[in-house]
Parts: structure tokens; C-alpha cells; sequence
């Protein structure tokens, strides 16, 4: 269970976040939406810690983000940006390698090799997995580094847009392996995304954020109607009846 | 994750992670090594066999040799402190052309050395020379170098890109500073000033190695036993922080080593601009890994290759033994403009 009690940033006197009260359960995927500039991203770095929090407290499994130290907190959350910086030569597997770092300081042993093994296989990345990174398109770079933070071997996986640059193809591909690893391998994974019709379709939770506080927080059905996406996107929405549930039309 | 069944790993099948995955990666590898030790090995000994009037294995050769060896071994710590920061100060600043000599270390060194001469005359350059003198010059530039990381990398608005403009405008103003004073001194004062301030293993005197020696030591073994938190440095800031590794602390701690080395090197051989980006760009590219336990040794001996062997062109083609650093810094620069002309990035 992810907790934020009264977590607040500040930047300008009209520039903020929260103060945001939220309880993200354990299980599942969590879609946070939201147009740009709400907050969406500063509030799931702020609770994979890597930004801090000016006031207010945030738990994950339990644990104090601030109190913990980052070494431990390694092994029970992990968090995915959108841009990475890339080593240039640096294999895949190599890279999916580093996500075991918490556990074992860079001395792989044969369990952390079967780890690694297996998230590159999750991922389907077993034909790529001696490429170099610089040789990869957009799409499986970011399956890469997907597949890193599987292998680090969280309860709790943070994902940054993780569909952004990819297309029809590969998002979808991208959405089935996070709904594979929500259900299969029990993780709990909070994810940001843009397009609201992947939240609603693959999501067991969504949380829409405007203004830097949580407007909604609900499942699929209660949060694909149109007054409540028409309040939070500021744009006409209208919510249909497709052959595999609900749509946003927006355009 | 649910239990998969794996084939059971024979060593030649096994799916590894490790710094070198294939074994055509491991045998190109050592072997690059291999070649890179016995070149040094050759050059060491070149420059203390070569043109010694004395028959081999005579008491007089040794003799003859042991006054040289200072020289050589000044050129194998040289090699080894400017490879090491240089490659893990490219880290830290996840930028492949850039060389720590930019954040005004040099700089520092010529306003000292140019202060001297300028405020004392000619006496003033035998003043700055002596065992004190070269630790106080080593703290000082340790401590400019905490000063500015410490600062810079802590506040709030802890920036390292921040860090390494401030540097670069630092050193840009030292380095004019020390000109400004050089436009004032006389031609005999200027001349002397001038052999002082290119990298000249000449220079060196063999009383600071008893010293330095242990101090490169230290910080050159921290560097390298710290090698798997640098590649985890090196994938970004947000990815190390999510692995668990305090980026700051270990950024601040990484710059701090690098400067240390940096001090040693420029205290005992004045300025090399370009000497360590060629040795850190050479090794990456013989090397052919991102991990910093197998690039370092590359580093180190491919450092004692270039300085060595100019060394010794130096000293037995040219009899120019003193200027070895104009030979790096024109054979340095060139490689420089043709890898970024060449490559685009790097």
C-alpha cells in the first residue's frame, strides 16, 4: 500500500502540489491522469523519492520514503523515468543486470543471473538480449529498461509514461506485459499515462490529477464518464460503448 | 515470478550479465591488455636501456639506470592519476569530452607558479619548489576543488552542469589572471616561467615521489575498489538513485578522489590539457566496456604508452627531453578534432 499524507511541493506562490491525500492499494495498476502540467510526474517522483517533498509524509509497504534508508527502499519500490540516460556500450543484458544491483552491489550470483534470465524473457527481449543499447530502436530501449526494473524485484514498480515514443504496436504490447506483471507476478504498478482510453482499458485504478491535487480516484467505470474526463482534461468528452468497453471520444 | 524452466547452464551456454558476455569478448580483451602491459614493460625498460653507454647487466648500466628510473616512475604515476580521474570524472559527469583539467585545477597551478615569479622574481620559482611547497600546493587544489563541489553539488539548486560552468569560468578567470601577471614580467623572469608551466617530466623532482607516490595510491585504489558504484553512476542520476546508490554523496566523494589525482599530477608535472581525455577516450575504445574495474587498467597502461613512448621519442629523437607535454598536447588535440569530426559524438 502506497500512502500520501498531506504531501506538498512548493515552487512559485501559485506554482504547487497538493497538498494530496491518497492511498494507492497494494495490487493492481494504478493509471494517474491528467492534462500536462498537473502533476502527474512530481507526484510519482516524489514517491519513488528521487524528487523531495517540502511537508507531509509518504509510505510505501509500510515504510517512511524520507526515513528509510535508499539502499533498502532499493528493494521494495523501484521507478522508471521517460528519458534515460544511455551508456553507450552497454548490452541489454547488461543493463536488465543492473536492476539487481539492491541485492547483490554489482556481484552477480547465479539467482540474480536466473532473474535477470527471466524478466529479459517476460519481455520478450531473449533474441536482443547481447545488443548493445545504442543499437536498439526507441521501443525496445524502453523495454529494456522496463525489463531492469522488473529484475530489481519490487512489490512496488513506478512507471514515468512509460508508452511514450511508441507506437500502436508496441504501447499495446507494452500495456499486455504490465497487466501480465500486475496479475502474474503480483506487483503493484503505478504507472503515468496520457492516453485516458489505455488507462480506462487496462487500469484496475485511476487516479486523475488536476492542479496538482487528486480530483478523482476510482475504478475504470467510475472515472470513464463524460462529466467527470470533460472536468478533468477541460475538453469535451464523450464516453461510448465500444466492441471492448468504454471510449473517450475527445476529437 | 513463477518458476520457469531453465536449460541447466554449462559454462559455455550460460546466459551471463557480466562486464565482458562473450568469450570473444574476454579473449579480445585480455588480449588487448596483454599488449598494452608488454608495450609499457618495453617502454620502461627503453627508457632506462636505451643509450646507456655501459654493457647490459653491468653495475655501471644499473647505476646508470637507476638515475633514470625517477623519470619513469614519474610517467607511470602520471599515466596512472590522469587516466583514473579522467575516466571517472567523465562519469560523474556523464560526459565523454570532458577532462577535469577544465575546472580550473591547471589554472590554479599557473596562477601559483606565474604569483610566485611575479611577486618574489626569479627566486620566487626556486621558492615554490620543495616538499612543503608541493603539499601546500596539493591542498590547495583540494580544497578549491571541495570548496566549488561541495558548495555547488549541496544547495538546493544542486547542479552539476551548474558545477562545471562555474569551474570552467573559474578556471577561464585564473588562467587570465596568471597571463595578465606574465604580460608584466621581464623576458628572463617570463623564460623561466615558461619551462615551468608545460608539462615537463624534466621538471619533476624526485623528492616529491615519496609523497605523492602513497597518495595516488590511496586515492587511485578508492576509485577503483568504488568501480561498480561508478557504473551505476554512469547510467544517470535517477537510475542510480533508484538502485539505491546516494548519488550526491558518491558524486561528491568521486570529484573530491579525482582532484586529488589531478593535484598530484599537475603539483609534479605541471599542466596536460589534453592527455587525459586521449587516454580516457583510447581506453574506452580498446576496452570496449562500460564497467570501470576493466577500463581502468586499460586506462592506466595506455596512459604509461602515450607519455612513455613521447617521452622517449622526446628524449631520443629530438633531444627535447624536458617539453613532453607539447608533444601530448599536439598529438592530444589533433586526436581530439578527428574523433569529434569523425564520430559527431562520442
Amino acid at each position: 500500500m502506497i500512502t500520501l499524507t498531506q504531501v506538498a511541493k512548493r515552487y512559485t506562490s501559485d506554482v504547487a502540489i497538493g497538498p494530496v491525500d491518497l492511498t494507492i492499494p497494494a495490487g493492481g495498476l494504478t493509471a494517474l491522469v491528467g492534462p500536462n502540467g498537473a502533476g502527474k510526474s512530481t507526484l510519482l517522483t516524489m514517491i519513488g523519492r528521487l524528487l523531495g517533498i517540502d511537508s507531509g509524509s509518504i509510505e510505501i509497504a509500510g515504510y517512511d520514503i524520507a526515513g528509510t534508508n535508499s539502499k533498502d527502499l532499493a528493494k521494495i519500490v523501484s521507478i522508471l523515468r521517460q528519458e534515460n540516460h544511455f551508456v553507450t556500450r552497454l548490452t541489454v543484458r547488461q543493463l536488465v543486470g543492473f536492476g539487481r544491483f539492491p541485492h547483490s552491489q554489482g556481484r552477480l550470483t547465479p539467482h540474480d543471473e536466473e532473474v535477470v534470465s527471466r524478466s529479459i524473457d517476460f519481455l520478450g527481449l531473449r533474441e536482443l538480449e547481447g545488443r548493445y543499447l545504442d543499437e536498439l530502436s526507441g521501443g525496445q530501449r524502453q523495454r529494456a529498461y522496463v525489463a531492469m526494473v522488473l529484475a530489481q524485484d519490487t512489490d512496488y514498480l513506478l512507471l514515468d509514461e512509460p508508452l511514450n515514443n511508441l507506437d500502436m504496436q508496441h504501447s499495446v504490447q507494452m500495456m499486455q506485459h504490465l497487466r501480465r506483471a500486475a496479475t502474474e507476478l503480483g506487483r503493484t504498478i503505478v504507472i503515468v499515462l496520457h492516453d485516458i482510453n489505455f488507462a480506462g482499458h487496462y487500469a484496475d485504478r485511476i487516479c486523475a490529477v488536476k492542479n496538482g491535487t487528486v480530483r478523482h480516484f476510482g475504478s475504470p467505470d467510475e472515472i470513464m464518464r463524460d462529466d467527470i474526463l470533460t472536468d478533468i482534461f477541460d475538453t469535451p468528452v464523450e464516453v461510448v460503448e465500444g466492441p471492448r468497453g468504454r471510449i473517450a471520444v475527445y476529437y | 515470478m513463477p518458476e520457469q524452466t531453465l536449460a541447466p547452464a554449462s559454462p559455455r551456454t550460460a546466459r551471463r550479465s557480466g562486464a565482458l558476455p562473450t568469450a570473444r569478448a574476454h579473449r579480445c580483451y585480455w588480449a588487448v591488455l596483454t599488449t598494452l602491459a608488454v608495450l609499457s614493460v618495453l617502454i620502461v625498460f627503453g627508457n632506462l636501456a636505451w643509450d646507456n653507454p655501459m654493457p647490459f647487466g653491468s653495475t655501471g648500466f644499473w647505476r646508470i639506470a637507476e638515475l633514470r628510473a625517477t623519470n619513469v616512475v614519474i610517467v607511470v604515476l602520471v599515466a596512472f592519476c590522469q587516466a583514473l580521474a579522467t575516466v571517472a570524472f567523465q562519469t560523474v559527469t556523464n560526459n565523454r569530452i570532458i577532462t577535469p583539467s577544465i575546472m580550473g585545477f591547471e589554472s590554479l597551478y599557473r596562477v601559483i607558479q606565474t604569483g610566485a615569479v611575479f611577486f618574489l622574481g626569479i627566486a620566487g620559482a626556486t621558492l615554490v619548489q620543495g616538499v612543503w611547497q608541493f603539499v601546500t600546493q596539493v591542498v590547495l587544489m583540494v580544497c578549491f576543488a571541495a570548496v566549488l563541489y561541495g558548495r555547488l553539488l549541496s544547495g538546493k539548486y544542486g547542479n552539476l552542469q551548474l558545477m562545471l560552468l562555474i569551474g570552467i569560468v573559474l578556471g577561464g578567470g585564473l588562467g587570465a589572471l596568471a597571463t595578465f601577471m606574465q604580460r608584466m614580467l621581464t623576458p628572463t623572469e617570463f623564460d623561466v616561467l615558461t619551462a615551468r608551466l608545460i608539462g615537463s617530466i624534466a621538471n619533476a623532482d624526485a623528492s616529491y615521489l615519496a609523497l605523492s607516490l602513497p597518495i595516488a595510491a590511496v586515492a587511485g585504489g578508492m576509485l577503483w575498489a568504488g568501480g561498480r558504484r561508478l557504473n551505476v553512476l554512469a547510467l544517470g542520476r535517477e537510475a542510480a538513485l533508484n538502485l539505491g546508490v546516494n548519488h550526491r554523496r558518491e558524486t561528491i566523494v568521486v570529484l573530491l578522489l579525482v582532484s586529488v589525482l589531478m593535484a598530484v599530477s599537475t603539483s609534479l608535472i605541471g599542466p596536460m590539457t589534453f592527455f587525459g581525455f586521449l587516454v580516457a577516450m583510447l581506453a574506452y575504445q580498446l576496452a570496449d566496456t562500460h564497467d570501470h574495474r576493466y577500463v581502468f587498467p586499460v586506462a592506466w597502461l595506455t596512459g604509461v604508452v602515450v607519455l612513455g613512448g613521447a617521452y622517449f621519442v622526446l628524449k631520443n629523437v629530438f633531444y627535447a627531453a624536458g617539453s613532453v607535454g607539447v608533444i601530448i598536447e599536439i598529438v592530444g588535440g589533433t586526436f581530439f578534432l578527428v574523433h569529434i569530426l569523425r564520430k559527431g559524438r562520442l
